[in-house]
Formats: C-alpha cells, structure tokens, sequence
C-alpha cells in the first residue's frame, strides 16, 4: 500500500512539474515567437488587426500580466482544455485537431509497444539462455544493427520497396482517401493495412532495447543460486529457463518500460511524418514546419502526460509482479 | 657463493610487473588504458566496432582528399541516377551525393561526439553531487533527473529547436545535449552513493582528504568504465538524434551532413525519381556509425562485468 501511495504522490508532483515546464519553455526562449506566429496568420489571409496582435501575445505569453496571474490563466486553461487556435488549422480549436489525431498514435504507439516488448522480452531470453553460442551472437548483432537504424530512413525504405514498387501496401494515409473514419469492419481493416508499415518500422527500430536488456538480466539471473539448484534438481532446461530465470529476469525490463515507451513515442513523432499517418506525430511534424506554436506546446503536453500516465499504470501493474514491493 | 644470474626472475603472476633496474615503468593510467584496449581489442564484438570507427574517421578526416568533387558545388545535372561521374547521383541542386556523404561524416562525428560528451560531462557531474551527499540536494537532483527521463527526447528537441530562432550546428549540439543527460545522470548518482560507503573512501575521509580529492581521485577512477559506457551511448542517441532533427529541417540545411543528405531527399521525393540510393546510402553510414559506437559499448560492458566476457 506504501508502494501506491509513493507512486501516486510522485506521479502527481510530475505531472506538476510537466505542466510547470510547458509554461516556462516558450517563457525562456530567445527569439520572438509573436512576430513569427503574426507571419503565420498573415500568410493564411487572417487580417491582421490589433486585437489579433493583442489575441497572440497574449496566447504566446508575451508579459503585459505577472507571471503568476500568466500561470494561474494557464492552468485554468489546461483544466478545461482550452488550447487556443492553431495556425495551420485555423478553423478548428488545438483540442479538436489533436483529438482526432491522438486515437490513431494511441493505437498505433500502443500496439507496436507491447509486440516489441513481447518479441524482444523472448528473443532476450533466448540469447541469454544461449549466451556465447551463435544464436546468441545472432540475435545480438541483429538487433544492433537494426535498432541502429534511423526510424525514418527504414520507413523511407520500407515505403519505396513494399508501398511503391511492390504495392503491398499504401503509400500515405491513416486509411484511403475518400473514405470517412467509422466503426465498421472494413474501415478498420483498411485501417490496419494503412498501419502495418510504419508499425513494422517502429517495432524494428525500438525492438533492440528490449533484447539486449532482457539478455543482460537473463545473464546476470543465470548466475544466481537458485538457477543452479534448478538445474541440479534435473528440470529440464526450458523450465528454468522460463520459469525461474525469466520471470525475474522481467522485472528491471518492467522498471524500464517507461524510458522505452518514450522511445516508440519519440520514434512515432519521425515515423508518421514519413508515411503522412494522421497520428500525434504528423501534428508535430506539420507544426513544426509551419513554426504553429499552440498546436505544438499542446501536443507537447500531450504527449508528456501520456508518457506519465502509462509509467504509472506499468508502476501499479508492477505490484502483481514484484511481491517484494507490496509490504 | 651467489651466483648471479643473467637470466631476469620469473614474474610471479598477480603482481605488478617489475620495474626494469634503471629504467622507470608506465604510469598507472597509461597502463590502466593499455590493458583496458588490449581486453577491447580481443573481445570480437568490440573489435569490430573499433574498426568501422576507425574507418569512418578516416573517411572524415580524409574527405578533402577522397572525394571526388566538392559537396556544396551545384555544377552537375540535378536528379541523376548514379553514373561514372556521381557515383551516387545528384541533388536537386545538382550536388554530388557521394561527396556529400563522405563530407558528411565529419558534422556526424563531430556533433556525436560532442554532444555526447557535454551529455555525460553533465550526467557525471551531476550524478557525483547527488550520489556524494544525500539529503536535499541529492532529492532535487534526482527529481530532476525522473522529469528529464520521463519527457520523451525527440519530441523536447523538436520544440526546443524550434524554438530557437536561427539553427546551426552549435545549437543542434546543445540542444541534443541537453535532453540526454538524464540517463547518465541516473546511473552515476546510484553508482557514486554505492561507492561511497565502500571502505576505501572512509579511510580516505578519516585520513583528512578534502572532498574535490575524494570525489574526484577515489569515486571517480573506479567509475571509469561505467563513465566511457555512459558516453558511448550518449553518442549514439546523439548521432541519431542529430540525423533527426535535421531531418525534420531543424538544422541548419547549408550544412553538409547525412541528415541534411535525407532532408534533401525527403523535399525532393528522391523516391519518386528512383534515387533510392540517395536515401539509402547516408541511413546506412548513420546505422554503421551507431553500430560501431554500440558494438564498443559492448566490449566495455565485459571489461566491467566479467560474466559477460566472451569465453
């Protein structure tokens, strides 16, 4: 119980501290954002009165208020969700646009997510149990190399080979154009064809972390006393293997879960630019390019406090695993 | 009678090895260094990494003299395929690709390295302060370095990239630096708050050492291989990283890099012209850079951690 109470006080303070440093960031930096967003609106044809001037200074923090009514404003804003207006999406609030892009990343992120961690948790075990021999030396090398792999060159790639010369798959989209998102079957079939590639890439690219972390735990475990004594009690290998090695071998892999999940997360933000996947990290890349500094502070709040929320999921999820902890 | 043998004694195993009668012996940092590069240099994986970096700093140091034209020289037909004279085809400017990529090397290196650096110079740092003495400062620290594990490190780049005004390859340095410090940071605080309650640093303490001795010439040097891991990863992250923001066009596009080589042909659709191995070839050198640097990090893991020497 102590363990949950920590664990919620910390994610708490946080989220604070996140929602704190979302304030600040634009706050320190040099430059003027407001002559750069007035540039913006112009170019798209809003006109550009003295309230509009006013409307951005104000939404960019420009200081004519103390900082603390600034920070109380801010946070009321987060409350309700009131994001403001993006420049590259000026007919619809941040909150709308980022709403209909953050089921597609969830998905996407979430899936990728627990396939790589399923694959690569197996495939740690594998080379750890076979630590020194070849399939060790394999797996290892592999998983390298292709965790070496920059997330948007193998989806370039990927996308060249299989989407244009094969045409196995799509070559942009969440789902075909024409079509309107609905909950039917071939939607979401459609859907999931539209999703395997930039899946495949993210998985590829972030799968590595989990092998070589689970190898490292597996041969560390495998030299623990009570492995030993498994062994020598005549089980047979794949039981101590699984069984005994592994299932506490898992545990710093869970504990890590979060800095991984933040590396399918930031690879997300590369990978769906390339594939125009309509996802939390094409927004960032279109706001980005379009220097649309709303849409990306808020999609940077986002994309903090998912992070925060699965870490503390996977936290409370850790209790079932680790008895240790639940004095 | 003692007979005086000509024939040197034999050196008993364990010991340091006798000091030649008038000569002096290496010091021990040097010899440290010696037998830390020998244990790399015989453990495969390590080797190979060695020798791919050592090939690319070749290229990079060389490049004046290996490419065949100038990388920033817009005199060829643009969009080519690969020829005789473009080994690798052109840019839609009409720049030679081939010499770009070996140009490149050179701003991947150094922001890599540099940035990693200045990551695990801060991580070091900051983690010996908070391992050193726990108390408020080590709590600070340490909820500072969760908060900066938590955020996700592109995302953070991006935004403060973009927010900077102009973009240069100092600001790409910087600004990788400073979202990559927290791993390191992590690692060298629970590290240093173990060994500080080895016996060797209360002697130390006891004996009336001042505190920059003891961190710096007890803790330190028994961290050193977890230190040159630490920064072997920083550089990795950082040259991915780097490779990333100026794809996205958040560096300084005039550079000649292999970011900047993807960022080319992401905007000119170097797919839909067939130029494949435009994007193929800077990925590659950037995935070899990455390997090589993860392949050492691999060695100095068995230097540490004798269980995972190979046999």
């Amino acid at each position: 119980m102590r363990y949950v109470l920590r664990k919620t006080v910390l994610f708490v303070i946080t989220l604070w501290a996140a929602l704190t440093l979302n304030f600040l960031l634009p706050r320190l930096m040099p430059g003027s954002p407001v002559d750069a967003a007035l540039g913006k609106l112009a170019s798209a044809g809003v006109p550009i009165t003295n309230a509009e001037r006013q409307a951005v200074e104000i939404q960019l923090g420009v200081p004519n208020a103390s900082l603390i009514s600034q920070y109380g404003d801010y946070l009321r804003n987060i409350a309700t969700l009131r994001f403001g207006t993006s420049y590259s999406f000026p007919t619809q609030t941040v909150a709308r646009t980022i709403g209909t892009a953050l089921p597609w990343t969830l998905i996407l992120v979430g899936v990728t997510t627990i396939v790589a961690f399923a694959v690569g948790t197996l495939l740690g075990v594998y080379a750890g149990w076979r630590r020194g021999r070849l399939a060790d030396s394999t797996v290892t090398l592999g998983s390298t190399l292709f965790g070496s792999f920059p997330p948007f060159w193998l989806g370039l790639l990927l996308l060249y080979l299989l989407a244009f010369k094969l045409g196995w798959f799509p070559i942009k989209g969440g789902y075909s154009d024409g079509t309107t998102p609905n909950w039917s079957f071939s939607f979401a079939g459609d859907a999931i064809r539209h999703s395997v590639l930039p899946a495949v890439t993210l998985a590829v690219t972030t799968l590595s972390g989990w092998v070589l972390g689970m190898r490292n735990n597996m041969i560390n475990t495998l030299g623990e006393d009570y492995v030993t004594f498994a062994e020598a009690n005549g089980l047979r290998g794949r039981t101590v293997a699984l069984l005994y090695a592994a299932r506490n071998a898992l545990l710093p892999n869970v504990t890590a879960f979060g800095l991984q999940l933040g590396a399918v997360v930031s690879g997300s933000v590369l990978v769906e630019g390339v594939f125009s996947y309509p996802g939390i990290g094409g927004l960032l890349f279109t706001a980005v390019t379009n220097h649309d500094f709303p849409l990306m502070q808020a999609l940077f709040l986002v994309i903090t406090l998912s992070m925060l929320v699965a870490i503390f999921i996977v936290d409370l999820l850790y209790v079932r695993l680790d008895p240790r902890v639940r004095r | 009678m003692t007979v005086i043998s000509a024939v040197p004694p034999p050196h008993a195993p364990g010991t340091a090895p006798p000091v030649p009668a008038g000569g002096r012996a290496l010091p021990g940092p040097l010899r440290f260094a010696a037998r830390a590069a020998r244990t790399l240099w015989g453990d495969a994986k390590a080797r190979t990494g060695i020798i791919i970096l050592g090939v690319i700093v070749v290229v990079a140091v060389f490049a004046p003299q290996l490419a065949p034209h100038s990388p920033t020289a817009t005199t060829f037909t643009p969009y080519l395929g690969p020829n005789s004279v473009n080994w690798l085809g052109t840019t839609g400017n009409g720049q030679d690709v081939f010499s770009q990529l070996l140009y490149g090397a050179r701003v991947s290196l150094l922001v890599g390295l540099g940035a990693g650096a200045i990551a695990t110079a801060v991580a070091v740092t900051l983690g010996l302060i908070a391992g050193y003495r726990p108390g408020a400062v080590d709590e600070v620290i340490g909820f500072l370095t969760n908060l900066a594990l938590v955020i996700p490190g592109i995302p953070l780049m991006i935004i403060l990239a973009a927010y900077l005004a102009n973009h240069s390859v100092w600001t790409v340095v910087l600004v990788v630096a400073l979202t990559s410090w927290a791993t390191g940071a992590r690692v060298m605080r629970s590290q240093t708050a173990t060994l500080r309650t080895r016996d060797f640093v209360t002697s130390a303490v006891f004996s009336g050492e001042r505190l920059p001795r003891v961190v710096f010439r007890e803790i330190l040097p028994n961290m050193t291989s977890l230190v040159a891991a630490s920064f072997l990863a920083s550089a990795t992250a950082a040259v991915l990283a780097e490779a990333s923001l100026e794809f996205l066009g958040l560096g300084n596009p005039a550079t000649v890099s292999w970011g900047t080589i993807l960022y080319s042909a992401e905007q000119q659709n170097a797919m839909l012209t067939g130029q494949w191995l435009m994007v193929l070839a800077p990925g590659l050198a950037i995935a070899l850079l990455m390997t090589s640097l993860t392949l050492i990090n691999f060695g100095i893991d068995a230097l540490s951690n004798p269980r995972l020497r190979e046999k």
